[in-house]
């Protein structure tokens, strides 16, 4: 595993893909959302996918791990053809996923939430214990027994990410892990996120602030309704500020 | 109306621990039904059919060896496997679909389990034996005795209600088991296979109805139709208990019984409709029960 993410060019080969989308197609009902997207995230990648509002980044993430079906292409994860499988074996190759509005379980205790899925890597180590996880927030370690609804919002993403981290993954899936939040608790979300990208865990993160993402990703996606638009190395989308202004907004 | 149960302390303790008894069988069957109503969100009106398998299974099989402790664990295995084989073969298929149809397809199955029963069994009534054991009485404040096998019943009861707080509330089928409840599609995309947890909860529901006719099948006439005896009451309970909550169930396990208890020798009359009122009455109080999370 690489000890951080290098700064380098898309075109590095990072090796066989953690998690892979080929020419995907979703629906919702008859809603087509997603329309023949390609996308893959390698070992000890870091991965920024980005887009306004609705155009499908959320849809994106939940297909290719199994969350809703896929009516056309294929997923990979680990080195296998996961299609149309159940989203806990495809996270089972060693992808966590920290969701959009977090997915805390409020009637679990935050003791609870952080131990029920924890397990080993794929290959059996086990660098993130409780202990570790409390260690890195040690706003957790002060709430352990309180139940996840209880918490701030704050509070619940450093729980939804500690929860991710507990199943020792390969792969962090973090989609809005800044939204709502106050200036401060986001500055030390993106701490922690930085944190973990530099012990070799590659990063997908989906989020508004395209500043704070392109500063930390090595590797770019935009997706305009269901479409990718621009996939590049985060130095080649801040040289193209029209880019970011007809895509993102900003 | 009669207060005279309050009158003579021997007979008040009979009832209590008569109330206490039909409580924690109630309590069996009511905790499975919650379990699988408030995390599959099935409802199953063949519950009851589970609690006539444990009946007929201790009569049946108390009758051929001759031993009831034999039938335990037998009936128990019985309830589990058919419960387990039930979810994977029928009702993982209407999680998504409408009550009706759950409705549609337990009822069907309460009558397949009805014919298969009379095939089985006939339609005499029969009653298991009483374990040796325990069949003694318990002399109680002067006159009155009071037999050890239903004492028996909820030490039983009691020690189950335990383990199933200490599962529910101290392991990671727990904690699985409640995050279900909350979120199964988080509980999924954590790596979590949600249908094993399911099948687990579905056979570990039925177990207890089962053990819950075991239980009683020495005491209460092992005959056909007994697998409506306790559905609508159980269902109040979880109603009153609050859906999906062990703990409510327990609770509102109890105070049915109690309610039942007295309401029958206090005032008979109006007896059958006191469950009712109280169902009302809680529901008033708190529309999601007792212990249910508020919509
Ligand atoms: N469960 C659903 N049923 C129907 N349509 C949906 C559903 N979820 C999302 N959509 C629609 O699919 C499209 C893509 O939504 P998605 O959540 O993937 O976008 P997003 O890029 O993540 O947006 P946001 O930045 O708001 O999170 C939107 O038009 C949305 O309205
Ligand atoms: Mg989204």
């Amino acid at each position: 595993m690489p000890s951080a993410a290098p700064a380098s060019s898309p075109t590095a080969d990072f090796g066989p893909a953690l998690l892979e989308a080929v020419g995907i197609h979703t629906f919702y009902g008859a809603s087509h959302i997603l329309h023949g997207v390609d996308f893959r995230i390698g070992p000890g990648e870091t991965v920024g996918l980005m887009g306004r509002n609705g155009m499908g980044k959320s849809t994106l993430i939940r297909s290719m791990l199994g969350i809703v079906p896929v009516r056309e292409g294929r997923i990979l994860a680990g080195g296998q053809d996961l299609t149309g499988r159940p989203s806990y074996q495809i996270v089972r190759t060693g992808i966590a996923y920290v969701p959009e509005g977090r997915g805390i379980f409020g009637n679990l205790s935050v003791r609870e939430n952080l131990v029920m899925s924890a397990r080993p890597a794929p290959n059996g180590s086990t660098d993130w214990t409780l202990d570790r996880v409390l260690a890195t927030f040690p706003r957790l370690a002060e709430r352990l027994g309180q139940a996840g609804d209880q918490l701030s919002g704050g509070e619940q993403q450093m729980l939804a990410i500690g929860r991710a981290l507990m199943t020792n993954p390969l792969l962090l899936v973090l989609d809005e892990a800044t939204e709502g939040l106050a200036p401060l608790i986001r500055k030390e979300i993106w701490r922690i996120v930085r944190l973990v990208r530099d012990t070799g865990i590659a990063t997908l993160i989906v989020d508004k602030n395209v500043a704070a993402v392109s500063a930390i990703t090595d590797r770019n996606v935009i997706l305009v309704k269901g479409t990718v638009v621009f996939e590049g190395a985060s130095a080649e989308l801040d040289a193209q500020p029209d880019l970011k202004h007809r895509y993102l907004g900003v | 109306m009669s207060f005279d149960v309050f009158a003579d302390p021997a007979i008040f303790l009979v009832q209590l621990l008569n109330a206490t008894q039909q409580g924690l069988l109630l309590f069996l069957i009511a905790s499975g039904l919650t379990l699988i109503f408030g995390i599959m969100g099935i409802i199953n009106l063949a519950h009851g059919s589970f609690y006539m398998v444990g009946a007929y299974a201790a009569y049946a099989v108390a009758e051929a060896t001759g031993s009831f402790w034999l039938a335990l664990p037998i009936g128990v295995a019985a309830g589990i496997a058919l419960g387990y084989v039930l979810e994977r073969l029928l009702f993982r298929f209407f999680y998504e679909r409408d009550h009706l149809y759950q409705v549609l397809l337990t009822f069907g199955l309460i009558l397949i389990f009805e014919e298969v029963r009379g095939m089985m069994f006939g339609e005499d009534t029969h009653r298991a034996l009483t374990p040796e054991a325990l069949d003694f009485s318990i002399p109680l404040l002067g006159v009155q005795s009071y037999p050890a096998y239903r004492l028996a019943i909820s030490v039983i009861c009691l020690l189950v209600a335990l383990g199933l707080y200490l599962l529910i509330s101290r392991t990671r089928l727990g904690m699985m088991i409640r995050a279900g409840a909350y979120n199964r599609e988080m509980v999924q995309a954590l790596g979590i296979n949600i249908t094993f947890v399911y099948a687990a909860v579905f056979g570990l529901g039925t177990g207890l109805a089962a053990l819950a006719g075991l239980l009683e099948a020495p005491v209460a006439s092992v005959e056909p139709g007994i697998s409506g005896r306790y559905l609508i009451i159980s269902f109040v309970v979880v109603v009153i208990g609050g859906i999906g909550s062990v703990k409510g169930a327990f609770y509102g396990a109890l105070l049915i019984g109690f309610v039942d208890t007295f309401a029958k020798v206090i005032v008979p009359e109006a007896a059958g409709m006191s469950v009712y009122l109280l169902m009302a009455a809680v529901l008033l109080w708190r529309p999601t029960g007792l212990f249910g999370r508020p919509a």
